[in-house]
């Protein structure tokens, strides 16, 4: 199959190995460099996560990684807020937007690279200088943050005085923060650009695939939230290096000492934090669920259902993503009017959420589902949603959220519906993509392996620990031991912790998939999964200019699966409607 | 037994803006009146317009977020927060700001009407004003700075040096810009598949004109909310 398109010659491809491979402006090298960062965050937030829970059952235990061996609960702190900071900054933001989407969005809408590639690469380096401050922090005089990765003042606000790792740590992690809000605005500014200026033609908003669609909102949320973060983090810098009183009230006693602030509020870091920090779950989100929709329909061979309410579903969810911020503030204290429209906007997110479930259900429906491991991933990322978003009803209402706000419960609900579905989601993207970004496929017993056991390891995980926080129990106490009520809750903590340590282990059987399959793994055609959308079209992995100089028109939506009369079951988006005819006539 | 096949594009999915077949698709802003032919594989000259007007929504989030939080901050504080009076010199830099941006529309002028030395001249002038906007604000803060009111003084001031510092920064850059444009015209516009000499100067005007509005907005903001 050949289609009608437009041949032009573009750019040389840079041949050293510097442009090349390092400070390349290629947007499919900056996709990977955007990947493998993310790999190492979550390597490395994945052992944090795996020493918090071992501690969590031999509290006495000698560590690695520690210093002195035994960790203390300030240490504890420490590592829960790298965990949280590495997983939602450097992996749930980084990997399916920045390093997916530069991947994928030029090809998926026909476009040789990204609007500004030279701001692309200036936004890989910023991120990648933010990652280093942040991993920093582990080795600066007393250590990691203690303040968690929403970093409440005052406790992150003081400096040294008010805790071990607040000192120097804390200074680089806001550092950190505010490079990468700098990187992420320029990125989101990229592809905005590249969305709206750059489509083929014929490849109308409304043709797009649902992925685009997906780091389109996501782009949108960035660039109107990262601001906000970087103006609250410059003010929070400030009241800790000269002094000044944003966020640090008057009277404030410290370890016996009076602080010399006056006039601050912190309730004002918590507003600016989290008018960030909610849409930021949705940057997390967003883009894994365009993913799955695309994966789905893929498998499925059927179009996916309801294309145009998919869309406006996404764009519901991020424009209510910006009002209702308040609901992670419900125990800060607020006007109980305001608490109830809070609510009331939070559960009405429910509505775009439960349309998106409707839509991957009944695309599922009597459909010949294919199992592959990206599609076993893409239905993991929809049942891993509505499971954690149920939870997020009930913490929805002020009155059931002051009793579960500080316990389990909420580690439950953000884990599974923004912390391992997103991951599922860039899983499936991984499963699915691999084979155009390194031209060999993965190995797919190894991928059913890896899905099966983190699948149910995350279900064995989390699920529990919504009965250990209805229960009391509560999160970030390092020592659970040491309490009497919490002791009966050590069966279930051990469960969970021993269900963590398989989960994790399984993840080795990914590396190495990936990284025997790179080298091994049977080579993948120009399109392994008959996929219809334009990225199939090009060469695994594609050419410099991505389409080898033949630029595709688009003729058609990008889930023309299971046509009928049709030749084949799936009709690529830049075949020509009489070609589509005459193949189905011979 | 024979099936009638139905014909294949009956059943193509209607798509709102999809009538466009083999055309170039819908595009929204920054045409500068112009339609642009649709080159494949390379980056449209208005795309930079965009890049700009998307980069000044940014921007604009970002002082949003400081309005808001001094505007909250303020309410909190109650008797903490001791209102600051602008420093007088701030309307002579206000002046200025509003000189620098009639300047740069003279000069896009000239570089409409194709006379290049008068354009580099009114550009650098422009440019010049920013710098002595600067200076002018400099000015203000040792003022400031006379009357014992440092950085953190008080909940005002602390929020008075931020923005105006935030501002000084993003017309720093754009003095920068200014210079670097010039420069290049001055050398011949290298041909690059990049942007274009006189796509550069609309780009450049478009940010400078955004930063004094800025100013004059948070100039005003200080005079009423202190």
């Amino acid at each position: 199959m050949s289609a009608h398109g437009h041949t032009i010659h573009v750019s040389e491809a840079p041949t050293g190995f510097v442009r090349k491979y390092i400070f390349s402006t290629d947007h499919k090298v900056i996709g990977i460099q955007y990947f493998l960062l993310a790999l190492t965050a979550v390597m490395v937030g994945l052992v944090l996560s795996v020493l918090m829970r071992i501690h969590l059952l031999w509290p006495d235990a000698k560590l690695p990684f520690i210093a002195n061996g035994i960790m203390t609960p300030a240490q504890y702190l420490a590592l829960v807020t790298m965990h949280g900071t590495l997983m939602v900054f450097m992996v749930l933001t980084t990997a399916p937007q920045s390093g997916f989407g530069n991947y994928f969005l030029p090809i998926q809408i026909g476009a040789p690279d990204m609007a500004f590639p030279h701001l692309n690469m200036l936004s890989f380096w910023v991120t990648f200088v933010s990652f280093l401050c942040l991993v920093s922090a582990f080795v600066v005089p007393d250590g990691a943050p203690i303040s968690g990765w929403t970093a409440y003042t005052p406790l992150s606000g003081l400096g040294q005085i008010s805790g071990p790792g607040e000192g120097w740590g804390q200074t680089m992690w806001i550092v950190s923060i505010a490079f990468f809000c700098l990187g992420s605005l320029l990125g989101a500014l990229n592809f905005i650009a590249t969305i709206i200026d750059m489509r083929a033609p014929g490849m109308s908003l409304f043709r797009m695939p649902l992925t685009c669609w997906g780091w389109f909102v996501t782009a949108i949320l960035g660039l109107l939230a990262f601001g906000i973060l970087l103006a609250g983090g410059i003010l929070l810098l400030l009241d800790r290096t000269v002094g000044t009183s944003f966020f640090l009230p008057a009277g404030l006693v410290v370890t016996d000492q009076l602080q010399p602030h006056s006039g601050g509020s912190p309730l004002l870091w918590q507003h600016l934090f989290w008018f960030f920090g909610h849409p930021e779950v949705y940057i997390a989100i967003l883009p894994g669920m365009g993913v799955a929709s695309h994966v789905l329909s893929t498998f499925c061979r059927k179009p996916i259902f309801g294309y145009k309410a998919m869309v406006i579903a996404m764009n519901a969810i991020g424009l209510l993503g910006f009002m209702v911020w308040g609901h992670h503030m419900f125990v800060s204290g607020m006007n109980p009017y305001s608490g109830f429209a809070f609510s009331i906007m939070t559960m009405a997110i429910g509505v775009p959420s439960a349309i998106k479930t409707f839509n991957w259900l009944s695309t599922l429906w009597g459909s010949k589902i294919h199992f592959d491991t990206p599609m076993l991933f893409a239905i993991g990322f929809v049942s891993l949603f509505v499971s954690g978003g149920l939870s997020g009803i009930f913490l929805a209402q002020p009155a059931v959220d002051n009793l579960l706000h500080a316990t389990y419960y909420v580690v439950a609900h953000f884990h599974l519906v923004m912390g391992v579905a997103a991951i599922f989601g860039i899983f499936a993207a991984t499963y699915f993509w691999f084979p155009k970004m390194f031209g060999r496929m993965l190995n797919e017993k190894l991928g059913k392996i890896h899905f099966w056991f983190t699948f149910v390891g995350a279900y064995c995980i989390f699920m529990p620990m919504h009965f250990l926080g209805l229960a009391g129990g509560i999160r970030r106490y390092a020592d659970y031991t040491a309490i009497s009520y919490l002791q009966s809750m050590r069966p279930l903590t051990m469960f969970v912790s021993f269900a963590a340590f398989v989960t994790a282990t399984a993840q080795l059987v990914f590396l190495y998939n990936f990284f025997w399959s790179l080298k091994n793994g049977p080579k993948a055609g120009k399109n392994p999964w008959n996929a219809t959308t334009l990225e199939w079209i090009t060469e695994s992995p594609p050419a410099h200019d991505n389409f080898g100089g033949q630029y595709p028109s688009v003729y058609r939506g990008p889930y023309e699966y299971s046509v009928p009369g049709a030749a084949e079951d799936y009709i690529p988006q830049n075949l020509e409607p009489s070609q589509v005819a005459r193949e189905a006539r011979s | 037994m024979s099936v009638a096949i139905p014909p294949v594009e009956t059943r193509k999915p209607a798509a709102p803006f999809g009538a466009n077949y083999g055309g170039p698709p819908i595009r929204f802003l920054g045409n500068d009146g112009e339609p642009e032919p649709w080159q494949p594989g390379r980056t449209p000259q208005r795309t930079y317009t965009l890049g700009m007007i998307v980069g000044i929504g940014a921007s604009s989030m970002f002082f949003l977020a400081l309005v808001s939080a001094s505007v909250v901050h303020r309410g909190l504080a109650g008797n903490a927060w001791i209102p600051l009076r602008p420093p007088s010199l701030l309307w002579a830099t206000s002046a200025l700001a509003l000189a620098s941006s009639s300047t740069l529309v003279h000069a896009r002028r000239k570089f409409k009407s194709g006379d290049i030395d008068t354009f580099i001249r009114w550009w650098t002038i422009t440019a010049v004003l920013g710098i002595c906007f600067l200076g002018g604000q400099l000015l203000a803060w040792r003022q400031l700075v006379a009357q014992g009111l440092y950085l953190a003084s008080n909940p005002s001031v602390s929020f008075f040096y931020v923005f105006t510092v935030a501002h000084g920064l993003h017309l720093l850059g754009g003095v920068i810009a200014l210079f670097w444009i010039s420069w290049r015209q001055s050398h011949g516009w290298r041909k690059s598949p990049g942007i274009s000499r006189s796509k550069a100067t609309s780009v450049a005007a478009l940010y400078w004109h955004f930063v004094t509005v800025l100013w004059l907005l948070l100039f005003s903001f200080f005079l009423i909310g202190g």
